[in-house]
C-alpha cells in the first residue's frame, strides 16, 4: 500500500458551490477516504487566505499530495500548483476536482445528487492523487520575437506596442495592403475623425519601424512548437499583385514564385478582424439603391452624396435564429451615418427603423439624443412585422404609434452584423485554438483570461474575438501586446512536465509511438547492447498521451495520465458498487 | 421505485470537451447527475483498457468526448480515439454487451449546450437499455 499523505481542500466558492452542494458532508466524506490525512473547507480556496491555509497545512501535516475540490483546472490549476511549489511540494502532486462547473452549477435543483456526485468526484481525485508522481519541467529559452496575424488597426497597434518595447515583430496581412476594415470607413464616432487619416498614420508608423517586418498578401500556413518557441510558416496568397515579405526600404516585391518564409516567435497575437454580413436576398439588397452601412461609408468617401430621404433598417440578419447575437456597433454606426447624411444633405430626412436602440454608456446615449435633436426619426419595429422595402418606399408597422407607416425614400441602408472573418476557421485549425459557434475566436475564460487562448503564448484582440467599438478593441490590442510581452520578456519558459516516458526494459522497439506522434517527439535509438528502444524528446512532446494508448507493451506512459492513474479514477468512479453513485433507486 | 439512474463514465479531453463541460456549468445548463467525468489531455489517450475496465466494474455507459475533426489540439489524437472506440465497440459486441452503451462524441469548447444535451441524451439512451447485464461489480464489493 502506498503511504501517500493526502490533504483535501473543499472550496465553498462563496455560495457558488456551497449553495447547491453540502460541502460539509463532502469534507466529512473525504476524511474516510484511504490516504487522506487532512481535510479543510475554505470559503474561497483561491483567495490569499485559502492559499495560505493550503501551504500551512502542507507544512504542518507533512502532506505529500494535495487535492483541491473547487472550480475548473482550466483557470485555477496554475494558482494551486504555484502554492504547492511555494510549499516545497512538486506542483504535479496536485489533483484538481471540479465540483462547481460539473456539480453545483449543473445540478442546481438536485442538491442531494449534486452532493453525492461531488463526493464521487473527490473519491476519484484522491484515488488518482495517491498515484501522482513528482514531475520535472524543462527550462526552454524564449525567442523574444512576436508574430501578429492581421494588419488592421488592431494588429498594427499590437505590433507597434511590442516593437516599441524592443521586440521584433512579424506582421502578417492577408490583403495586399495594411489597414483592414478602417480603409473602408468614413468618419469615426463619436469624434468625427477621418478614419482613413487615422489608419494611414498608423500604417506609416508601422512602415517606419525598424523592428516590424510586414508581410502583405500573406497568411500563416503552419504553426508548430509551443509557448516561447513557435515555428511558423508565412505563405503568400494570390491577389494578382506584389506581396510577401517587405521591409521599409523595399516595399513590395515581385517576380519569383513565392517561397514560404519560416519564422520563430515566442508569442502570437491573432487580430484578424471581422467581415460585415452581405445581406444578399434581404430587403431587396442590390448594392445600388439598397446598400449596407459599410457601402454607405464608402459612398461618403468617394462620391458626393445627394439624397432626399433615407431609411435605415437595423438588425438585418442579426438577432435572428441563425445569428442570435447583437453586433453592438450597428446602432451607433447608423446614428453616425444618419447625422453624416444630415450634414452633407441638410434637407435630407433620415429614418432609423430599429428593434432596440443599443447605445450603451453615457457617451453613446448622448450621441443618440443628439441624433434625435438633429431631426433623425427613430421608428421601432417588431421582429414579427419586419419592414418591407418596395420600389420607392418602405412600409413599416410603428410599434409606438401602433400604426403602419409608408415612408417614401430614395435610398435604403441595411445595418448588418459583423461576422467571422474569412479564413478564421482555417487559422483556428492551424493554431489549434477554438472558435465559438459563430466562428469568432474563443478566449480561455471570458472574465479571467479575456485575451488569452487556452494555449499558452497565443492571444487574441479586436473583432476577431467579438464585435466591438474601436475604443474597446484598441484597448484590447494594448492588452494582448502586454500579455505577449509577459512571455517575450522572460529568458526561459518552463515546458510542461506532462510528457511521455518510456520504460526501456518494457519497450520492444516496435515504433508505433514514432508512427502516431504528430510532433516527432519519440524516436527509436539503439542501446549499448544493440537493441532498439524508444526515446522521448521531452521538449518536443506535447503530452497528449496518444503514444501511450497505442503502445502494445505498456512501455510508453503518459505522465500525469498514466494507465494506473486513469484506471484508478475509473475504479473509484464505480465504487462502491451500488448505493452511492446516484441518489434514487436503481430499478 | 424511482427512475433507473445509470452510472456513466465520461472521458473528456482537456482542450475541447472538458472546456465545453465548464461552459455548460458557467451557463448553468442543467443535466442529469448520472455522469462522472475523467479528464485526459486528449481523447486519443483513452484506451480500450479504460473503457473495458469501466464496463467490467458495472458502468452502464461510457462516453468518450473530444475535439471536432480537424480541431484536435494535438492534430490527430481524436482520429486515434475513433479507432479505439470502434475497436472497443467490437469487443463489447463479442462480450454480448450492447454497443449503444459506448459512444464517441465531439464537443468543442464553445459547445456548453451541446455538452449538456449529450449528457441528457446519452443518459436517456442508457436508461432505455436498462442496467448493464454485467451487473454491478464495483471494486470493493464481493462480486
Amino acid at each position: 500500500m502506498d503511504t501517500a499523505r493526502v490533504g483535501v481542500f473543499v472550496c465553498h466558492c462563496g455560495s457558488n458551490i456551497a449553495g447547491h452542494v453540502d460541502v460539509e458532508a463532502v469534507a466529512e466524506y473525504s476524511r474516510t477516504l484511504p490516504g487522506v490525512v487532512f481535510v479543510q473547507r475554505n470559503l474561497y480556496s483561491c483567495s490569499d487566505g485559502g492559499l495560505r491555509e493550503i501551504k500551512a497545512a502542507v507544512a504542518s501535516e507533512r502532506l505529500d499530495r494535495v487535492v483541491v475540490a473547487a472550480c475548473t483546472p482550466r483557470t485555477h490549476e496554475p494558482l494551486f500548483q504555484e502554492a504547492c511549489r511555494e510549499a516545497d511540494l512538486n506542483p504535479y502532486l496536485l489533483e484538481f476536482v471540479n465540483i462547481r462547473d460539473q456539480c453545483s452549477w449543473v445540478h442546481m435543483k438536485e442538491p442531494e445528487a449534486a452532493t453525492q456526485k461531488a463526493k464521487d468526484l473527490v473519491r476519484m481525485g484522491v484515488a488518482k492523487a495517491r498515484l501522482l508522481e513528482p514531475l520535472d519541467e524543462q527550462e526552454v529559452p524564449v525567442e523574444p520575437a512576436a508574430l501578429v496575424i492581421g494588419g488592421g488597426i488592431i494588429g498594427m497597434t499590437a505590433a507597434l506596442n511590442l516593437a516599441n518595447r524592443g521586440f521584433p515583430v512579424k506582421l502578417v496581412e492577408r490583403e495586399p495592403e495594411l489597414g483592414g476594415m478602417m480603409l473602408r470607413l468614413h468618419m469615426l464616432y463619436p469624434t468625427r475623425e477621418d478614419a482613413l487619416k487615422v489608419v494611414q498614420e498608423r500604417i506609416a508608423e508601422v512602415r517606419r519601424h525598424d523592428s516590424i517586418e510586414v508581410f502583405t498578401s500573406s497568411v500563416v500556413s503552419s504553426v508548430k512548437g509551443f509557448v516561447g518557441n513557435y515555428d511558423v510558416m508565412i505563405e503568400e496568397v494570390g491577389h494578382g499583385e506584389a506581396g510577401g515579405a517587405e521591409t521599409p526600404d523595399d516595399p513590395g516585391r515581385c517576380g519569383d514564385a513565392p517561397v514560404p518564409r519560416s519564422a520563430t516567435a515566442g508569442a502570437i497575437i491573432v487580430a484578424t478582424g471581422t467581415n460585415v454580413l452581405q445581406p444578399d436576398g434581404m430587403h431587396g439588397y442590390d448594392g445600388k439603391r439598397v446598400i449596407t452601412q459599410l457601402e454607405l461609408e464608402e459612398r461618403f468617401r468617394t462620391n458626393r452624396l445627394d439624397v432626399g430621404r433615407v431609411v435605415m433598417i437595423q438588425c438585418v440578419g442579426a438577432r435572428c435564429a441563425e445569428r442570435p447575437y447583437c453586433s453592438r456597433i450597428c446602432c451607433t454606426t447608423a446614428i453616425k451615418n444618419a447625422m453624416e447624411i444630415k450634414r452633407c444633405c441638410p434637407g435630407a430626412e433620415v429614418y432609423i427603423l430599429y428593434r432596440d436602440a443599443e447605445t450603451q454608456g453615457t457617451r453613446y446615449e448622448a450621441y443618440y439624443t443628439q441624433a434625435r435633436e438633429a431631426g433623425v426619426q427613430f421608428v421601432r419595429y417588431d421582429v414579427e412585422r419586419p419592414p418591407e422595402v418596395l420600389e420607392e418606399r418602405v412600409l413599416v408597422y410603428d410599434e409606438m404609434l401602433g400604426a403602419r407607416l409608408s415612408i417614401p425614400c430614395d435610398m435604403v441602408v441595411l445595418s448588418t452584423p459583423l461576422v467571422a472573418a474569412e479564413g478564421a476557421h482555417e487559422l483556428a485549425q492551424t493554431l489549434k485554438v477554438p472558435v465559438d459557434e459563430h466562428g469568432f475566436f474563443l478566449e480561455a475564460h471570458v472574465k479571467l483570461r479575456p485575451l488569452d487562448f487556452a494555449t499558452d503564448g497565443i492571444y487574441v484582440a479586436g473583432t476577431a474575438r467579438w464585435p466591438g467599438h474601436l475604443e474597446e478593441t484598441v484597448a484590447q490590442a494594448y492588452g494582448a501586446a502586454a500579455r505577449a510581452a509577459t512571455i517575450l520578456s522572460k529568458e526561459h519558459v518552463r515546458s510542461s512536465g506532462i510528457v511521455a516516458r518510456v520504460s526501456e526494459h518494457l519497450c520492444r522497439g516496435c515504433g508505433r509511438c514514432v508512427e502516431v506522434c504528430e510532433f516527432g517527439a519519440p524516436s527509436l535509438e539503439e542501446t549499448s547492447s544493440g537493441v532498439k528502444v524508444a526515446h522521448v524528446n521531452m521538449v518536443m512532446c506535447k503530452g497528449c498521451g496518444v503514444c501511450a494508448s497505442v503502445c502494445p507493451t505498456g512501455a510508453m506512459q503518459a505522465r500525469h495520465f498514466t494507465d494506473e492513474q486513469v484506471t484508478a479514477m475509473v475504479r473509484a468512479a464505480l465504487e462502491p458498487a451500488l448505493p452511492s453513485f446516484a441518489v434514487g433507486d436503481r430499478s | 421505485m424511482g427512475e433507473f439512474q445509470p452510472r456513466i463514465v465520461v472521458f473528456a479531453c482537456n482542450w475541447c470537451s472538458y472546456a465545453g463541460a465548464d461552459l455548460a456549468g458557467a451557463s448553468r445548463i442543467q443535466y442529469p447527475p448520472t455522469t462522472r467525468v475523467i479528464r485526459v489531455m486528449c481523447s486519443g489517450r483513452v484506451t480500450p483498457g479504460f473503457i473495458l475496465e469501466a464496463f467490467h466494474l458495472g458502468a452502464d455507459g461510457v462516453l468518450v468526448t473530444g475535439c471536432h475533426p480537424g480541431d484536435c489540439h494535438y492534430i490527430s489524437g481524436n482520429e486515434s480515439a475513433v479507432v479505439t472506440v470502434d475497436k472497443t465497440a467490437r469487443l463489447l459486441k463479442l462480450l454480448g454487451l450492447e454497443v449503444e452503451r459506448l459512444r464517441l462524441e465531439w464537443i468543442s469548447a464553445a459547445e456548453g449546450a451541446r455538452f449538456a444535451r449529450l449528457m441528457t441524451e446519452f443518459t436517456e439512451q442508457v436508461r432505455q437499455l436498462g442496467p448493464t447485464p454485467l451487473g454491478n461489480r464495483g471494486t470493493g464489493g464481493e462480486a
